[in-house]
């Protein structure tokens, strides 16, 4: 966090969070993804906007290297994902859309279960752990069975766990999925206040437009392509997002 | 390198935890090889002759016999349980959260495989115990000497789970996988019968047994048991160890991106 505070635009420009480039991928002969270029800076919230089968759960296996692409190039916090895929993967914390929770252990111990695959163990991760559950405020359920939580609180585990090796870049995929509106707004929020607090880059990938902000940078794929890429307010100018977003992956084209 | 196995108790830790949590299937695990050794070995016992062969050193009875291949049962059956189990989507998140540590993958698929190990030959010793309690004991030594023997068998097969866990794409594949894999590899192995004995019917069939590696992973595991030294079996399930481990780990190659489609 040695960047923190106030740093100048031209500065931040330098320190880049996460660069895609010229991102390709198929199945067989289905495009997947298509010339797929980005690049949030340190420190920005990005939604990624995209209907179902838009590419943004490919795009999640790719950046997280569940598996590669020989197509463009992905660089996380200085790190070329293929070429040095352990650091760039010490820099990513990811929550995925489906839940990832062993539900017979508590919160503690999932966490701890999670520090140690990145090597965190004993007093060290203790600290960590402690002081993720209090940014979500999950400490008061550090020691209930995730079994026992409801799908708000659930996430929030996920959320404080993929904080625990301090990541730089923070990867969500549809995060909200299955939860009530006030635990997804909740959610929403957080993760907002958590990319400014910690200066951690955020990909949001999402469906739903009421979770973007005005001032969040929007990224909008469908099928595979980037259609739009810039400041919310400025792509949606004075409409609702989501008509914008209708209009330019709708059926109306 | 201390990173390394902090991951390595941790994995081993959760698998030891989710068994702990699963009384169901460790009871499953343990009656199954039990039915045979107290119904099958039963009959089986008045309709099969064994003569004396190594590394026996007098007649035996059939429940003695069918001992080892047993402990080779539980091996196979939970080698595949424990690998198929990630074809299930919620297993399969637990595999991607796994996947996205820093450490490199072939050393948290190994840490994997060590901890769905330490749980099989866990439930071997259960299952040795209670046949010690039924009076079919083996020479003590025979029970300490058994464990690398063990170990070595329980790693090629779960290799081999975890290998066919990357080609199968869908739980229904399971089925197939009990007709086309477990039962063969069981069944055509000195598992039930000294393959003599099979010699009779079909050299054929014999020759086929002698190939499967679970024949080998068998015998290593007989003769570790009366503390004898089988270089043969030894060599031939430590290479067919080996090729399932590649195997495994090309299948999980993020290249080949055999795991994309899922979740």
């Amino acid at each position: 966090m040695g960047l923190g505070g106030g740093y100048s635009f031209a500065e931040r420009i330098d320190v880049t969070g996460l660069t895609v480039q010229k991102l390709g991928f198929s199945y067989g002969t289905k495009r997947a993804l298509n010339g797929v270029s980005f690049d949030i800076a340190r420190g920005d919230f990005c939604a990624l906007l995209g209907p179902n089968g838009a590419g943004k759960s490919t795009l999640f296996g790719l950046l997280t290297r569940l598996f590669t692409s020989s197509e463009g190039s992905i660089t996380v916090a200085g790190h070329d994902l293929s070429r040095e895929p352990r650091a760039a993967l010490a820099k990513i914390g990811v929550v995925f859309q489906q839940t990832t929770l062993d539900l017979d252990l508590t919160v503690r111990r999932n966490l701890f279960y999670f520090a140690a695959l990145h090597g965190i163990s004993g007093r060290d991760a203790a600290v960590r752990i402690d002081a993720a559950l209090e940014k979500l405020d999950m400490l008061e359920r550090a020691d209930e069975v995730t079994r026992n939580l409801n799908g708000g609180h659930r996430r929030r585990t996920e959320i404080a766990r993929s904080l625990i090796h301090a990541p730089e870049v923070l990867l969500l995929d549809e995060p909200t999925v299955g939860l009530d509106a006030a635990a997804r707004r909740a959610i929403t929020e957080h993760v907002h206040s958590l990319s400014q607090s910690e200066n951690l880059t955020v990909l949001w990938a999402t469906h739903l437009t009421d979770e973007i902000y005005p001032d969040d940078r929007l990224v909008i794929l469908h099928r595979g392509q980037i259609l739009a890429d810039g400041i919310t307010s400025d792509i949606a100018q004075d409409r609702p997002v989501a008509d914008v977003f209708l209009d330019m992956t709708g059926t109306k084209s | 390198m201390s990173g390394w196995l902090t991951a390595l108790r941790a994995i081993v830790l959760r698998e030891a935890l989710r068994f702990v949590h699963q009384r169901e299937r460790f009871l499953a695990a343990l009656v199954r090889p039990l039915v045979w050794l107290l119904v099958f070995a039963a009959g089986f016992r008045a309709a099969l002759g064994l003569s004396i062969i190594p590394p026996y050193q007098t007649y035996i009875t059939y429940e003695i016999y069918i001992v080892p291949g047993l402990c080779g049962m539980i091996l196979l059956f939970n080698g595949m349980q424990s690998s198929l189990s990630l074809v299930y989507d919620r297993e399969m998140g637990s595999m991607r959260l796994l996947l996205t540590s820093p450490l490199p993958r072939w050393w948290l698929l190994l840490c994997r495989l060590i901890g769905s190990t330490a749980i099989s030959i866990l439930q071997v010793y259960a299952f040795l115990a209670i046949a010690a309690m039924l009076g079919i004991t083996v020479p003590w030594l025979g029970y300490v000497l058994a464990l690398p023997a063990l170990v070595i068998a329980g790693v090629m097969l779960g290799a081999l789970g975890l290998a066919l866990s990357s080609f199968i794409k869908q739980l229904e594949n399971f089925a197939g996988v009990m007709n086309f894999v477990i039962f063969p590899m069981f069944f055509m192995s000195s598992a039930l019968y000294p393959l003599w004995k099979m010699a009779e019917s079909s050299t054929l069939l014999r020759d086929i047994c002698a190939v499967n590696p679970f024949t080998h992973a068998v015998e290593l595991i007989r003769f570790a048991l009366y503390q004898q030294w089988n270089p043969w079996a030894l060599l031939w399930t430590l290479l067919a160890t080996v090729f399932f481990l590649a195997l495994a780990l090309w299948g999980y190659d993020p290249a080949r991106g055999m795991i994309r489609r899922k979740g």
